[in-house]
């Protein structure tokens, strides 16, 4: 038994410690955001945030993640209250099969927690690691785009209701 | 496909209610004075009966049926608007079933962009007349004729304001009758939910971490299972000590069947390395023999062909005198899902479920009850989204995995997941292609005379039949792969797209379909239409240099249809093409256009692109696109196709074929089978929609493969003034082109 703080929660879990946490997230804690795409950190489908940086789940054994906050799509919101990257990808209609999606949305949050306005060139740049097989580029650069915005909106509200 | 439905009269009058026989005679009527009554339209002619399409239920939840599975493209979405249009309902409170054995009509495959056409077309015309039968019961109840009621959320409201919902209007039978040839369909400009943007419904789950996949799939007692592949094709199975693999943790049991090889464990990464652990321990004795990939011309070509003469257009009259001939190649292609092939199978009291990703439910389970010797009726499939197919990937082979291995653990819900490497291995590649082309031209810059001969495998080799699993070939009982067959015109398989669209006086074409298949292949993605569509219009290019024509002039010099001209000119103004224009440095301009199949959507895709003359690195910069696809339903999906085909097909274009040694296939991850990344993205990409209100849907799925390939490749040649003929246009290509 190892604990293991996923979405901001403390899970019991009981796994082999070379388990790689992929599959902890799906299987032990039933999270369907990451995805198995490759299981050799090649595509990306398996991006989650581990202490605030993207990291390839699919090659990341469990061991090496205890104590770590780990980061899933699920712990950045829901449906009914998306949180701003989802927002945006919503907005932008920025998914055909949706796959690579999660994957690429938890880069991309983990890039603007660190950058909140990044360029363009910064963008594709931190994208690169992660695969798309449907063509979707185009609407997630610009759902990447938004989101910054959108965050930078959420930032600006959130600072007026302080004050 | 297209056969006449008789009405059956008998049938109609044993029907019941006063409403189904007065609305069933007017067909019978109208067929008695019409014998060769029309075809039933899209998939109405297979299944005629409207509540295979639509249902009504009393408590007024309606819900429209396909038998097309989802595959990422949008269509359920698509659909809800159609039957919320027709039947004046409100969007959401519409629910869409997809593909399912059970529920759903029989479609066939989701492929071929047929979707909109087949079943699009079917929800249409349900929709419509299921909305005229709501009205003829609400004129009856009300004794108000018809004419005087409209419909509106759901309800039919008379003039005097009285209203019966649906679900008060439905009987138990009504919608249970025959679709007629023709529907009261509404006018396209009183549209309110065709022709909207309207946001795709699976959206939300797939961006918070909803199920959406069924590699989501959960099922109480859940076992995980992987397979071991043979090292290569053909290779026997000849022993495996599995004694200290059964006592690893976790493993439940390990399934042989004669070639076949899997292990079952309670979880899923103790699979994986029962998995590894069993591939390490079996032996196989390899013999297959594969041929040069560098020699894929040559290779094809010998190979054994039957030889079909497509098209034989002669004028006499006309004769050229400047000619010039071609040789173009394609590789074998991956579809390269980004999740690999994955299935959930559970077999109780001698009935198998199937949940599945494949793209035809009733194929598949034809096939998988085929390969189990069991009764199709106690087979049942359940379409569930997968990642992207793009054509015929490991979808069904996965399925077929998860049967077998479920049959020998009764009860229990067995999951398989293939892994990259078998995703990549296995999965039937697009075809390798060969085309030769050769014309001439006249005096006045026109073509007088063209030749094209394509030498193709089939481009389906999906099942129907047990031998086309792999499961089913692999085990002892073994299936035999079924016999190729080339796939018909007029939408064709290795010759999809090889007639031109353009007016030429003398036209030859043909058809050398090879039976013999060295790679296991099977449909990607517009078929053959890729390479021939990238070997005409790269070829309508070098003409039109010959000619010192405008590529697009010269394109439009040889166009009659109305509708082709009108995307060629749009793209091209709406890209800002002029007559000579003169690029930036290492940049280039190219263009191209097909009708998909010479009978679905129309697209013209203007492209400018960026050479590196010292690496050879090719970047597309820009491309613009305008595509007609009949009455648009959902212009933002369609956008999407056309852009997801302009990034796929560049790379596809640019960097990718399938490799293989003298035995084995070793193209196997994302390193020896690299595709586009974010750093070749363009800097833009534009589409413009011609909007046909009115016209029948043409679907948009495959439109752009073909003339995103040409295009780009046509913009190369204008940057640097070679002409690559061999797919991929690689770097290594263009820097050898740049450098001879």
């Amino acid at each position: 038994m190892m604990t293991l703080k996923v979405n901001g929660r403390d899970h019991q879990v009981d796994a082999e410690a070379d388990t790689p946490l992929l599959y902890v997230l799906r299987n032990d804690l039933a999270l369907n955001a990451a995805k198995f795409g490759c299981g050799l950190g090649q595509c990306g489908s398996c991006t989650v945030i581990v202490d605030g940086k993207a990291v390839l789940s699919c090659v990341t054994p469990l061991v090496l993640v205890e104590g770590k906050q780990v980061t899933t799509l699920e712990g950045l919101g829901t449906v009914a209250t998306p949180a701003p990257i989802q927002r945006a990808f919503m907005e932008e209609q920025a998914a055909q099969c949706g796959y690579c999606i999660a994957g690429m949305m938890m880069r991309a949050q983990a890039l603007l927690m660190r950058n909140p306005k990044p360029s363009d060139a910064q963008i594709r740049a931190e994208l690169e690691p992660n695969l798309c097989r449907c063509g979707t580029h185009m609407r997630i650069l610009r759902a990447v785009h938004r989101a910054a915005r959108l965050m930078d909106t959420a930032d600006a509200a959130s600072d007026r209701s302080i004050r | 496909m297209t056969a006449p439905v008789v009405l059956d009269r008998r049938s109609v009058l044993a029907g019941g209610g006063a409403l189904i026989v007065s609305f069933s005679l007017r067909g019978a009527i109208a067929q008695e004075q019409k014998p060769q009554s029309p075809a039933l339209p899209g998939s109405l002619a297979k299944s005629p009966n409207l509540d295979s399409w639509i249902r009504i239920d009393a408590n007024g939840q309606v819900t429209a049926f396909t038998g097309k599975a989802e595959l990422g493209q949008g269509f359920r979405t698509a659909f809800q608007q159609i039957a919320a249009e027709q039947l004046d309902i409100p969007f959401d409170a519409l629910k869409v079933i997809t593909a399912d054995t059970k529920l759903t009509a029989n479609e066939g495959y989701t492929s071929g962009s047929h979707s909109m056409q087949d079943s699009g077309t079917a929800i249409l015309h349900a929709a419509a007349q299921a909305r005229a039968l709501l009205v003829a019961e609400a004129a009856r109840r009300f004794d108000l004729p018809p004419d005087g009621l409209r419909t509106e959320n759901a309800a039919v409201i008379a003039p005097d304001g009285r209203r019966l919902g649906y679900g008060e209007l439905v009987a138990s039978d009504m919608l249970h009758v025959q679709a007629q040839p023709t529907s009261s369909l509404k006018d396209p400009a009183g549209f309110k939910v065709m022709g909207q943007p309207v946001p795709r419904v699976d959206i939300p789950a797939k961006v918070t971490g909803g199920a959406a996949y069924v590699q989501d799939m959960r099922l109480p007692g859940m076992v995980h299972a992987r397979v071991v592949r043979p090292p290569s094709y053909g290779a026997q199975f000849v022993e495996c000590d599995t004694a200290a693999i059964e006592k690893m943790p976790g493993v439940i049991q390990i399934v042989r069947d004669g070639n076949f090889l899997a292990v079952v464990a309670e979880k899923e990464f103790s699979a994986v390395k029962a998995m590894h652990a069993l591939a390490a321990a079996a032996k196989w004795r390899e013999s297959a023999k594969l041929p040069n990939q560098h020699d894929l011309a040559n290779v094809l070509t010998a190979l054994p062909s039957q030889d079909f003469a497509i098209l034989q257009r002669s004028d006499p009259t006309v004769s050229g005198a400047r000619s010039l001939e071609a040789t173009y190649t394609r590789p074998y292609q991956s579809h390269g899902s980004i999740g690999p092939s994955c299935a959930v199978a559970q077999f109780i009291d001698g009935a198998m479920t199937v949940w599945t990703h494949t793209q035809g439910v009733y194929p598949d389970r034809q096939a998988i009850a085929e390969m189990l010797g069991m009764a199709p009726a106690s087979v049942r499939l359940i379409h569930v989204e997968g990642s992207g197919c793009y054509g015929h990937n490991g979808a069904d082979d996965a399925a077929a995995d998860a049967a077998l291995i479920a049959r020998a653990l009764p009860g229990r819900p067995v999951r398989v997941q293939w892994m990259r490497e078998q995703e990549h291995g296995w999965e039937p590649y697009g075809p390798a292609m060969v085309t030769k082309l050769s014309a001439s031209l006249t005096a006045d810059g026109k073509i007088a005379d063209w030749n094209f001969a394509v030498w193709s495998n089939t481009h389906s080799m999906r099942p129907g039949g047990a031998g086309a699993l792999l499961a089913a070939q692999h085990m002892a009982r073994s299936f035999a792969v079924p016999a190729p067959k080339p796939l018909p015109l007029p939408e064709g398989g290795g010759d999809r797209n090889a007639i031109p669209i353009y007016n030429f006086p003398n036209a030859h074409v043909m058809h050398h379909f090879i039976p013999a298949m060295p790679l296991r292949i099977s449909a990607m993605r517009a078929l053959g239409a890729y390479h021939n569509v990238f070997s005409t219009e790269s070829f309508m290019d070098e003409l039109a240099a010959l000619a010192g024509a405008d590529p697009v002039e010269f394109r439009l010099r040889h166009l009659d249809d109305q509708r082709g001209r009108a995307v060629v000119v749009k793209a091209a103004e709406e890209f800002g093409w002029t007559r000579g224009q003169q690029p930036p440095r290492n940049r280039g301009y190219g263009f191209a256009f097909a009708r998909y199949k010479n009978l679905a959507a129309y697209c013209a895709i203007a492209s400018e692109v960026e050479v590196d003359r010292e690496t050879g690195r090719a970047r597309l910069v820009r491309a613009v696109a305008a595509v007609d696809a009949g009455q648009v339903v959902n212009p933002d999906g369609i956008t999407n196709q056309i852009e997801g085909a302009i990034v796929q097909s560049t790379s596809w274009t640019l960097y990718e074929s399938v490799t293989f040694d003298e035995t084995r296939i070793t193209s196997i991850d994302w390193q020896t089978y690299p595709i586009l990344r974010f750093n070749a993205v363009p800097d833009s990409i534009a589409v413009h929609i011609i909007n046909r209100p009115g016209q029948p849907f043409l679907g948009s799925g495959e439109t752009g493969q073909g003339p995103a390939a040409a295009s780009l490749a046509n913009a190369i040649a204008h940057a640097t003034g070679k002409r690559l003929r061999d797919l991929p246009l690689s770097r290594k290509r263009i820097k050898d082109a740049i450098d001879a």
